[in-house]
């Protein structure tokens, strides 16, 4: 029973083939005769190629490297380092990346300037200034952090 | 075509024995170097700081800085 679905599967194909043969390249619905191969490239043979294919039912070892290449592309449409090869994508990715980022900082800069409001007083010099002294004065991390780094017999930072 | 039958079996075990030595080995490393390199400096640091530390007279310091609240400078 499974021989005989087998085969009218196959029947099938073949009616599905010669559509194509009217129809060009890629109009078969392959997904039908999952998991049977699929078809193959070149679907129009000229009479050079069905020449051959026939040569192709005797020995190999008649076969030139360019009949077995020619024989290759009636089957197939690329190689496999042509299907395998990397595209110039990558380019357009990186200048898409470094158009949007500079895009963003327009819209940074613009937003600084125009929605943020002034900065805080205790940024003031001044004020750090009064900071700092302070910090000092308080000996913050005199061992090994910020205190430490000043001479407290010279007034001045150490060198 | 004869190739030879490839591993198929103890391959975890494999990657362990050649991997778990040295990443010990490594993590000793990586510890040791710390230990060496940080943790030992910022002790003397710490030991040679505290040798010379006269407390009063940095309490008199920070006192006559204005800093405290619970003691103002001599002469307020």
């Amino acid at each position: 029973m499974l021989a005989t679905r087998a085969l009218s599967l196959v029947g099938k194909r073949a009616i599905s083939t010669s559509i194509c043969v009217r129809g060009g390249h890629g109009v078969a619905k392959v997904d039908d005769y999952n998991p049977l191969p699929d078809v193959q490239f070149v679907t129009e043979l000229s009479a050079e190629q069905r020449s051959l294919k026939e040569k192709e039912k005797g020995s190999w070892a008649t076969l030139s490297n360019e009949e077995k290449i020619a024989l290759y592309r009636i089957s197939f449409k690329q190689s496999f380092a042509e299907m395998n090869e990397g595209t110039k994508e990558w380019k357009s990715v990186i200048a898409g990346m470094f158009f949007f980022i500079g895009m963003t900082g327009l819209v940074v800069l613009w937003q600084r300037k125009f929605v943020y409001g002034p900065v805080p007083s205790t940024f003031e010099s001044e004020w750090k200034e009064k900071e700092v002294q302070r910090m000092l004065d308080m000996r913050i991390n005199p061992v090994e952090g910020f205190s430490a780094k000043w001479d407290y017999e010279n007034k001045e930072w150490k060198k | 075509m004869s190739l030879a039958k490839p591993a198929m079996r103890g391959l975890l075990g494999k990657r362990l024995r050649f991997h778990l030595p040295i990443a010990f080995a490594l993590s000793l490393v990586a510890a040791a170097a710390f230990k060496y390199g940080v943790t030992e400096p910022r002790k003397q640091a710490y030991a040679d700081f505290y040798k010379q530390y006269d407390a009063t007279k940095e309490f008199n310091n920070m006192r006559e800085a204005g800093i405290f609240q619970s003691v103002r400078p001599t002469g307020e």
